[in-house]
């Protein structure tokens, strides 16, 4: 296979799976109306429509509200529209994943572009980490002549220049593993197409490596974890990259726990288990107590594919920069760090909360220690747990990651609210994270694998943008430039915000 | 290994409907009747299992709603509606923040820890215990079989004095004296909260908790009525002020408190006097000087000292000073003297949560005392009107001894299988190894400065996106 031939798909419009998409405005039209087409005319957003002598208000969710340069409710010659907030739109979302960015996540997953305004799509509420980080970029119109097209985005995961594949990704992130049984098979085939035709890749997750994948091997990674479900010597044959999970953010320190109800006889049948019985993913590798212990491991997967890229997944402890270095001598070609904020399963509150260190302390720690090892330029830093927009990933990338990973991104791209019971009943209601036979089919796969690409072809147009502003040509000249980079509640008093 | 330490939860309704963060709202007028309609086809069944609570006149639907969404997204007139309940949003105050009350009560009513999917929704950190993480590893683990194995996590800590070292004999005996300690299987005691519609059968209920669950009740002396005498073995009555004249009425209990006054000392004295073989506790508030007084009563051989912040967990005389810092203060003062193991500290006030307990520990103290989760367990939604002299929404003070006692002992269930995970993750198997262990956590202060402090500049001719 050769990645430099990549052709980056074409977005393809792809609108929300339910009738009504939510919106953060609503508006009401009144019985004055005279059907005139003025707002019709107006409404740069379609969001009304002439239909049979009458106009209707058809996708009220697009509208941007105040941010209109033309709204709708002023041209209206006869006053009938008017604009409100939507009062569901602030009973969705959280602190991380606010209502704004779950919107524009919609937005991006439907049109592929940012949103005109009307949505911050940039950071969350949570007030400090990536919400409290901004950009630093020469200001606009002083940019740096770089065409889009000169702008590279891609990454080389195989730093160690050894025996093993010469992996590049077209984009700098990944889809962080999501178990065969914690989410559907559409969900898991809508992100390995959607990873294959961005040219990158996927995890499988602690679940097995189920057939319909086969056709993606080339953008499949395939995760032996602690409860090595589903690991077979022909799965770890087929694929270019192997990820050993030691633990996750969600849950470190704790292991993997898939609820009896999700054990259907097809989760059971790829996990080599019994139906109906929960399964645990236990806490750490027993077999691994060391360094020398991890080498083995690292060893093992060599001699049975050994073209394979090693990258060792673990989350953010103290010392989680002797554990990089540790992993560096081991052998691994990729250093995944998981963050505590991130994690689609369900976790511990306690846990999810307060165990170990966010991402963004982590990564500049693990970074550091490597470059002063001298061996930065031998590993691939991958950042994850956490990672909303293009701007956290620009972000990471500036403390010192090379790429990331993205999980719960993608799930919103499916139309995941966050309501936070993915594990009650009968799984996800929405039909994306759930073995129900039915409500998985509220996914369509060509639907799931567009929406995914769609959003991901923004954030690359956001990093390229981000790029040519700040004159630079790869993204690899991001990496830990955080000169890039200022911290709001660090900031000079002279310098002003934008 | 001693037996082993379990606290066997099961379900215990509410009485009353719970305060929802949402509701739905649902027009009739303009409904096309359609032949399937969105509310039937719930995932959850919601709209079948609605119900009116005809006690207080509420519909139930709130109550089991999760927030899919399907319907609202689904109506083909867009009838339906989520909209955030101001009532929920007006619940408690900063630190008894809504979403902790909430999930008080759900530990309470099920005995479960607070599970969900799709990673965590909160704010990066915050004031005192927010401000800090536990910390993790990667491979080492307290126990071989998991933290619910055979090979189990301790959670019992001593009350009381441990001795440095012991001294033996020629022969082989012991001739050291060994002091009393009293040992409770869980770092987690409860006292009587500052407000509440509370009642003889309230705290005859918390009483029936504390000594199912081997822990101990503080309450004021005056409030020990003839209806708790069975439960004396797991009370610690308040004395009252002024000096004691005689140890009667006092017997049978292993501890006893005091409150801190200038003339400590001289109380201290007749109370040892007429109560030999009762433990002392002396309530120190956390206010300015609460180092050199807790170093005083140290020295002074006073077994237990209990530090108490406000009610939102902040020194008494200084909203920026939390709790947090305040212990991490007396544990390093009493260590620089040589003396922390010459006594246990107990530490009360805004502990709301399990996760609380881990890091009051890790912050120094030996055990913390809880007082609103308590209350809270028996649904109580912090609206102060007992204070204010109403009557209470909820109706705690006619609860069923019994039932609070329930509520309560739930509420344990959950907070101790809580302190086993992060205990877990830690590789912690003892919780007396928990106190003052700041290598096992990590500071907001010790981490945002040294990773974010120099991105402070922004140069001339750039701006911020």
């Amino acid at each position: 296979m050769n990645l430099n031939d990549h052709k980056v798909p074409e977005v393809v419009n792809t609108p929300s799976r339910f009738r009504n998409p939510i919106g953060k405005y609503r508006l009401s039209r009144s019985k004055e109306c005279i059907a005139c087409g003025k707002c019709v005319e107006v409404c740069p957003y379609g969001v009304h429509e002439k239909k049979r002598g009458r106009v209707v208000t058809r996708n009220a969710y697009r509208c941007t509200g105040p941010d209109c340069a033309s709204p709708c409710t002023k041209e209206c010659p006869v006053n009938a529209l008017s604009l409100r907030k939507n009062p569901t739109f602030d009973t969705m979302g959280d602190f991380r994943w606010t209502p704004d960015l779950l919107a524009s996540t919609w937005h991006m997953a439907e049109t592929g572009r940012v949103p005109p305004g009307g949505l911050e799509y940039r950071t969350g509420a949570s007030d400090g980490g990536f919400d409290k980080l901004r950009l630093v970029l020469p200001l606009s119109g002083k940019d740096q002549p770089v065409e889009d097209g000169e702008v590279d985005v891609s990454v080389d995961l195989n730093r160690r220049q050894d025996h093993a594949h010469r992996v590049k990704i077209e984009v700098p992130f990944y889809g962080g593993g999501m178990s065969y049984g914690s989410v559907s098979i559409t969900t898991m085939l809508s992100r390995i197409k959607a990873a294959s035709a961005l040219g990158t890749f996927c995890c499988t997750g602690e679940g097995g490596y189920p057939d319909e994948l086969k056709p993606y091997d080339d953008h499949v990674i395939t995760q032996v974890a602690t409860g090595l479900f589903g690991v077979r010597e022909e799965t770890i044959k087929r694929v270019k990259i192997v990820e050993f999970k030691y633990a996750q953010g969600a849950k470190p320190g704790l292991g993997g726990h898939l609820l009896g109800d999700k054990v259907t006889p097809g989760v059971a049948r790829m996990r080599e288990a019994v139906v109906g019985f929960p399964l645990f993913s236990p806490f750490p590798f027993h077999s691994v107590y060391s360094v020398e212990d991890h080498k083995k491991h690292v060893d093992w997967i060599k001699a049975i594919n050994s073209q394979a890229l090693v990258s060792v997944k673990v989350s953010t402890p103290t010392d989680v920069d002797m554990v990089a270095v540790g992993s560096y001598y081991a052998g691994a070609h990729i250093i995944h760090l998981d963050g505590s904020y991130g994690g689609t399963g369900a976790a511990p509150d306690i846990a999810k909360k307060n165990i170990a260190m966010p991402i963004e302390y982590a990564l500049p720690k693990v970074h550091r220690f490597l470059m002063e090892e001298g061996v930065r330029d031998k590993i691939t830093v991958i950042a994850s747990g956490g990672i909303r927009t293009a701007h956290d990933v620009a972000k990471i990338i500036a403390l010192g990651a090379d790429a990331v990973c993205t999980g719960t991104a993608d799930l919103v791209a499916l139309e995941c609210i966050r309501c936070h019971n993915c594990e009650s009943g009968r799984g996800c209601a929405r039909g994306i994270a759930t073995t129900d036979a039915e409500l998985m089919n509220l996914i369509d796969l060509e639907w799931g694998t567009q929406r995914i690409i769609n959003l991901f072809l923004a954030w690359r147009k956001e990093l390229v943008r981000i790029l040519k502003r700040l004159g630079m040509k790869s993204v690899r000249e991001l990496v830990g430039r955080t000169d890039c980079l200022v911290h709001l509640d660090y900031m000079g008093k002279k310098a002003s915000s934008a | 290994m001693p037996k082993r330490y379990a606290i066997h939860t099961k379900p215990v309704p509410h009485r009353f409907k719970a305060i929802t963060p949402s509701g739905i709202i649902a027009w009739e007028e303009g409904c096309l009747k359609c032949a399937v309609c969105v509310k039937k086809r719930c995932v959850y069944k919601v709209y079948e299992q609605r119900s009116l609570d005809s006690r207080q006149m509420v519909d139930s639907i709130d109550n089991q709603c999760m927030n899919c969404l399907r319907c609202v997204q689904g109506c083909p007139k867009e009838l339906i509606h989520k909209s955030s309940n101001p009532e929920f949003k007006s619940m408690g105050d900063t630190h008894w923040t809504p979403d902790i009350i909430a999930r008080l009560w759900y530990q309470a009513e099920t005995g479960k820890i607070p599970v969900s999917g799709a990673g965590y929704p909160g704010p990066f950190s915050g004031p005192g215990f927010d401000a800090m993480w536990t910390d993790m590893s990667e491979i080492v683990r307290p126990t071989r079989d998991g933290i619910h194995g055979r090979e189990y996590i301790s959670t019992a800590v001593d009350l009381g004095k441990t001795p440095r070292h012991l001294v033996f004999n020629d022969q082989g005996e012991l001739v050291s004296h060994v002091p009393e300690v009293v040992d409770v299987p869980i770092p987690i005691l409860m006292r009587i909260p500052s407000f509440g519609s509370i009642s003889e059968e309230t705290i005859r209920g918390w009483a029936m908790a504390a000594k199912r669950l081997g822990t101990f009740l503080s309450l004021p002396s005056s409030l020990v009525k003839k209806n708790l005498s069975s439960y004396r073995s797991h009370l610690m009555p308040r004395l009252p002020e002024g000096r004691l004249k005689s140890g009667r009425g006092f017997k049978g209990y292993r501890l006893v408190e005091l409150s801190w006054t200038e003339d400590w000392d001289e109380r201290l004295q007749t109370v040892r006097k007429h109560l030999p073989l009762a433990l002392i506790c002396v309530h120190l508030p956390m206010e300015k000087g609460v180092r050199r007084k807790a170093l005083a009563l140290a020295r002074a051989g006073v077994s237990i000292i209990h530090l108490e912040a406000t009610h939102g967990g902040r020194a008494l005389d200084d909203e920026s000073t939390t709790m947090k810092d305040v212990l991490r203060a007396v544990h390093r003062t009493l260590i620089d003297e040589g003396i922390r193991d010459e006594m246990t500290l107990l530490a009360s006030g805004g502990i709301a949560m399990a996760e609380h307990v881990a890091k009051a520990m890790l912050c120094g103290a030996d055990a913390v005392v809880i007082d609103f989760p308590i209350l809270v367990a028996l649904e109580c939604r912090m609206c102060r009107r007992c204070a204010a002299g109403l009557s209470c929404p909820v109706e705690i003070d006619k609860a069923p001894p019994v039932w609070v006692a329930s509520r309560v002992y739930n509420l344990f269930g959950a907070f101790y299988n809580q302190l086993l995970e992060v205990m877990g993750a830690m590789g912690i198997r003892d919780a007396r190894r928990l106190r003052g262990e700041v290598g096992r956590a990590m500071f907001f202060e010790e981490l945002d400065g040294p990773v974010f402090g120099s991105l402070g500049e922004v140069k001339e001719g750039y701006e911020l996106e």
